[in-house]
């Protein structure tokens, strides 16, 4: 019986020397043989013996030579896994690592799941028993983790749209499968047709979702970064001048911004996911409220906060309700509109910080300096926005900042799971075309279903008998 | 106490529907001295709702049991009087054969097979208590009971060595139309209202369904001109893979449809709060799958009209069964609401419809044999097992009826996976997920669909129907004879090749086929959509004359090649968990990394493999994961 083969990077995701994308499996040789060519552009990755390292391009399907490599190949049962195993060192750098991964993926490869290798290795005995306990552990705190992530990170509208695919395919495969059990009710005369026509449209959707994996859009990449503050303190007007374009409306009137905004920055090496909130506080309209809420989750999920104080008018218990959501949390304070007259200082900031968390007995009196820094701008005036930056950039280097990589990983399989569901979609198309009969345009649709399911974290399971019956009436 | 009568069986089988005589034909069948008790001699699989058997996915059920060596298959092909497959025109998967029954007929046939079996008694008489011998559990607190025999209401003790609880809806049942409500058993028959204690005393967990079922009317009533007529197929086709075709080539009757209309519907939303589901009497939640009418008229408003079929119950009879509309509306409710369809506008009832609330089990409870966890010995199949339908029943009855019997002689029990029958999906899904509502077969639960089919339910199964004993050994012969043909023919096809020439173009030509290029095998031929075996014979001068099903399975094989290795595939991976077996008395306490959850449902319902496990809701790829993990290394220690 043959074991599937998986594949993942296995070195840090970050912008070093030298990546490693590992594979394992039956056909771990196999598929990196028909994306490995020699210096004379020859594949013969398979004709290698074991234990040999090798020079050579990784090249895509069409022949592009995609990146310069050292390849090892190990052959079972003398590797880590005991399986067939083949390692391509390449030059390191996130994008390269990606791209290589992907390819290594389209040709037959399946992602690892978190701590799958070293589970590999335990079940194939190459792991001594007094080691399992550690290898369950990280099994399952990693896959919470990578869960996590993987819906956390995903940006809320791409969630819409991969959902509400996966219900209209569900639906489709409900009504079949609705007519198969109930014919005597359900006909599906001129079906297929219509099926045909929704799928190219479903298709059409599949291609965007492709696209934005493809440009990285797809999920909330880098420094997960919140912007925090009272109305009119000056949030849009900071997420403005970092990304250098007006995005977010600013105007004088306060509770402007009662949504929020999402963009990413990149600052040399590293990036920032930033989040612009709604202005925080205690408010009686109910549209507000809403948004209100909805910083307060931003900020449960952040690695960052921003918390932008109007130095122009005194601190109040507004303030300190902000304080006190973000306490736990990496901070930056800027004391905006330093061009207006002054009525914010340092002191106060730690006056007001001691008094917010002391309010809550567990935390007893910890300096603000010891929880982030306080920075005067004025960004109307583009005053001090330089040593913001550097001081964010120094936090990054200085580790003080530090992000989830397992986000490009999880891009990575979210994307495979798109073109899955699309492809499945492609042989639906086949059936119809092929006039086979409509209980076979489930097995495809069904497919599809389940990989969009692995994107938003749910299974088809009783869903489908569910729809079933939800949305026809069936019945003797 | 006066001490009274004892008996002495190998397995008592407590009801007599059609979970019970496939249990006790199947027991008595493997040699064991059998007793099968009912309430009523005269309801022997009796038939309380729909006159019909088989049906989508249902009909695979009965196939499947006619291949292991059941009943239900002979017994519907001698007393049938329409015939039809369904989804003909649709893919050979999801082909169902459904025949109208004579409902008593069906009876009286099955309980002349019961009576002429060897080894097997009938008794008329109410098991009220189970015995059980729970010593080993007392000694070391962790052995489980064991059945060791029944009670009967008057006293009587049969001891035996196994029992199967096929009780179907009869435990403490109650029977509900409109406001007036009697404890009575299906069909006005006495409930069983004492086995229930003895059940709760024993630790087993009870719970109540609810189903219903539709009036019938006096055919004479009926203006059947202003109904669609439904006939029978030309051609029928026997359910049982032993009956001859030509035996079942008999004069059929019709059925009738009709639809309900916007009068219909306005009366029974008049009437609402009059239906003790919608008044809040009923709690438990109705089968979705055969919703009331008065359920489709609420959750399906937007629809103007639900069809109507008028079905005979029997040739010697004028009731007549009104399909699609059950309900549990009080008598004048019923008649008015009828009297609004076309065709019934004088139908007099002679049996309202009515819902029935009754006690079954949870059936996580069981082990994937139907076997108890808790209680050696004790067995259970049918509706008592959270089932409905006479297929689901029979199905488990024979699989409950087999493991008895081979527990008994201590011999491996059999486990249908869900890659080797819709037998195996319904049980599975049973003892592993939650049912909310009695369970129905449907061709969407089997993932292996393309697999299972009906048309080769004997190439799947009869080899372990021999083996269990239960299938001669002429009819495994055939079968091995029959599988033989198959590929022999498949190889032939796959392997002659024709050329372009103009004897092979005009064919194609005639037939709308595109015309060669180069040379192609016959096999590439048939996968054409327009054309088939049947069709290529005028240029397959070399073909040997071929049973009609080896034609069949040899165009099934070709025609749909591809998918059926991408489903054989599949099944190879889920096989590989599969064959991973949890020991029985493995400490999940141990496995610290499991989920909370996780280790709280793998606790309390015990599967016996990982894939089983996986399974169940709340169980995670990576508790999976770890659990495989857990059992490598306790395997090598």
């Amino acid at each position: 019986m043959k074991i599937d083969t998986i594949a993942a990077i296995s070195t840090a995701m970050t912008d070093s020397g030298i990546g490693i994308i590992r594979i394992s499996g039956d056909d771990a040789i196999s598929i990196a043989h028909s994306v490995f060519v020699n210096k004379k552009n020859k594949k013969c990755l398979d004709s290698y013996p074991s234990h040999t390292i090798h020079y050579g391009f990784i090249i895509e399907e069409d022949g592009t030579v995609v990146d310069e490599v050292m390849v090892s190949v190990m052959k079972s049962p003398n590797s880590y896994t005991t399986e067939d195993t083949v390692e391509i060192n390449c030059h390191g750098g996130i994008f390269m690592m990606q791209k290589i991964m992907e390819i290594v993926l389209h040709a037959g490869a399946r992602a690892a799941l978190p701590g799958e290798f070293t589970k590999r290795a335990f079940l194939n005995g190459r792991i001594d028993l007094s080691k399992a306990e550690a290898v369950m552990d990280i099994i399952n705190a990693k896959n919470e983790f990578a869960l996590k992530t993987s819906i956390k990170q995903l940006k809320g509208s791409v969630y819409e749209i991969v959902n509400k695919l996966r219900e209209e395919i569900l639906y489709e495969i409900a009504f079949i499968e609705s007519a198969l059990d109930d014919p005597e009710h359900i006909s599906l005369d001129g079906y297929p047709q219509k099926l045909y026509d929704k799928n190219e449209e479903i298709l059409k959707r599949l291609e965007k979702l492709l696209a934005s994996a493809d440009d990285g859009k797809m999920l909330k990449e880098g420094i997960q970064t919140v912007i925090v503050g009272k109305p009119n303190a000056g949030k849009s007007s900071l997420l403005n001048v970092m990304l250098g374009e007006e995005k977010a409306i600013v105007t004088e009137i306060a509770g402007t911004t009662r949504d929020i905004l999402e963009e990413t920055i990149t600052l040399g090496g590293f990036s920032l996911h930033i989040t612009d909130t709604a202005g925080i506080r205690n408010t009686e309209d109910i549209v507000e409220k809403i948004g209100v809420e909805k910083a307060k989750q931003a900020i449960v999920d952040a690695d960052f906060i921003i918390y932008i104080v109007d130095s122009s008018i005194p601190l109040d218990d507004d303030d300190i309700n902000i304080m006190k959501m973000i306490k736990d949390k990496k901070i930056m304070i800027l004391l905006n509109k330093s061009d207006l007259e002054n009525y914010v200082t340092e002191e106060d900031i730690e006056h007001f910080w001691c008094s917010a968390i002391s309010s809550n007995p567990d935390t007893g009196s910890v300096s603000f300096s010891q929880n982030g820094r306080v920075i005067r701008t004025s960004i109307k005036e583009k005053e001090g926005i330089d040593v913001f930056i550097d001081t964010i950039k120094e936090m990054f280097f200085y580790g003080e900042l530090t992000y989830n990589d397992e986000v490009y990983i999880t891009n990575m399989r979210h994307k495979e799971a798109i073109r899955e569901s699309y492809e499945s979609i492609l042989q639906v198309q086949e059936s119809i075309r092929n006039h086979m009969p409509e209980d076979f345009y489930t097995i495809d649709l069904l497919s599809a279903c389940a990989a969009l399911g692995r994107v938003i974290g749910k299974e088809v399971g009783e869903d489908l008998v569910n729809e079933i019956f939800l949305k026809f009436c069936m019945g003797k | 106490m006066i001490e009274g009568m004892r008996e002495k069986v190998d397995v008592c089988v407590v009801g007599a529907g059609h979970a019970g005589c496939e249990a006790a034909l199947a027991c008595a069948r493997l040699g064991m001295e059998t007793i099968i008790f009912t309430v009523s001699i005269d309801s022997i699989a009796m038939m309380p709702c729909n006159p019909n058997v088989g049906g989508t996915s249902k009909g695979h059920l009965v196939r499947e049991i006619d291949a292991l060596g059941g009943e239900m298959g002979k017994n519907i092909d001698r007393t049938f009087i329409q015939s039809k497959m369904l989804n003909k025109s649709k893919g050979p998967a999801v082909h169902s054969l459904r025949a109208q029954a004579d409902k008593s007929e069906y009876s009286r046939a099955m309980r002349k097979v019961l009576e002429n079996q060897e080894h097997l008694s009938i008794k008329q008489a109410e098991v009220c208590e189970l015995l059980v011998d729970d010593t080993l559990e007392k000694e070391n607190g962790s052995g489980c009971k064991k059945i060791i025999g029944v009670k009967t209401f008057t006293g009587t003790i049969y001891e035996c060595k196994a029992v199967i609880l096929c009780t179907g809806t009869y435990l403490k049942a109650r029977c509900l139309c409109g406001e007036s409500i009697t404890y009575t058993g299906p069909s006005g028959l006495q409930a069983a209202n004492h086995l229930s204690e003895s059940l709760k005393k024993l630790g087993i967990a009870i719970q109540r369904f609810k189903t219903g079922t539709p009036a019938r009317m006096d055919k004479r009533t009926i203006d059947f001109t202003k109904m669609e007529e439904q006939f029978g197929d030309e051609r029928v086709i026997p359910f049982s893979f032993s009956t001859d075709p030509e035996d079942v080539q008999i004069d059929q009757v019709s059925c009738w449809l009709t639809y309900t209309n916007e009068k219909t519907h306005d009366i029974i939303r008049q009437n609402l709060d009059r239906s003790p589901i919608y008044a809040g009497i009923i709690e438990g939640t109705g089968p979705r799958y055969c919703p009331s009418i008065e359920d489709k008229v609420v959750k399906f408003s937007d629809k103007d009209r639900h069809q109507v079929f008028i079905e005979p119950e029997g040739l010697h009879t004028n009731e007549m069964y009104v399909g699609g509309m059950s309900s549990s509306l009080p008598e004048d409710v019923q008649l008015a609401m009828y009297r609004t369809v076309p065709g019934l506008e004088h139908c007099k009832i002679v049996r309202n419809a009515y819902a029935i609330e009754y006690d079954c089990i949870d059936a996580r409870q069981l082990y994937p044999t139907l076997e108890f966890k808790s209680i050696k010995g004790l067995f259970s199949g049918g509706q008592f097992n959270g089932s409905s339908g006479y297929e689901e029943a029979a199905a488990q009855g024979l699989i409950a009826g087999i493991n008895a019997s081979l527990t008994i002689l201590g011999k491996e029990p059999v486990i249908l996976d869900r890659s080797q029958a819709y037998i195996g999906v319904l049980v599975d899904d049973l003892v592993t997920k939650e049912n909310f509502e009695p369970y129905r077969m449907m061709t969407s639960r089997a993932e292996y669909r393309l697999l299972l089919r009906q048309d080769n339910a004997d190439l799947r199964l009869r080899e372990i129907g021999y083996q269990i004993g239960l299938v001669s050994r002429e009819l495994y012969e055939n079968i091995l004879h029959k599988k033989n043909l198959i590929k022999n023919e498949v190889m032939r096809l796959k392997n002659t090749t024709i050329g372009a020439s103009k004897k092979h173009q005009d064919f194609l030509s005639a037939h709308n086929s595109s015309l060669l290029k180069t040379a192609a095998t016959l096999a590439e031929l048939i996968c054409r959509p327009e054309l088939s075996y049947e069709i290529l014979s005028e240029i397959d001068t070399d073909r040997v004359s071929l049973p009609e099903d080896v034609i069949e399975q040899v165009e099934i094989e070709i025609k749909y090649e591809g998918y059926i290795e991408r489903q054989m595939r599949q099944v190879e991976q889920f096989k590989k968990t599969e064959k991973k077996l949890i020991p029985s008395d493995l400490d999940y306490d141990d496995v610290k990394s499991l989920r909370l959850e996780a280790r709280q449902k793998l606790k309390s319902y015990r599967p016996v493999s990982v894939g089983q496990a996986s399974r169940i809701a709340g169980v995670s790829p990576a508790d999976i994961s770890v659990l495989l993990v857990y059992l490598e290394q306790w395997k090598k220690s």
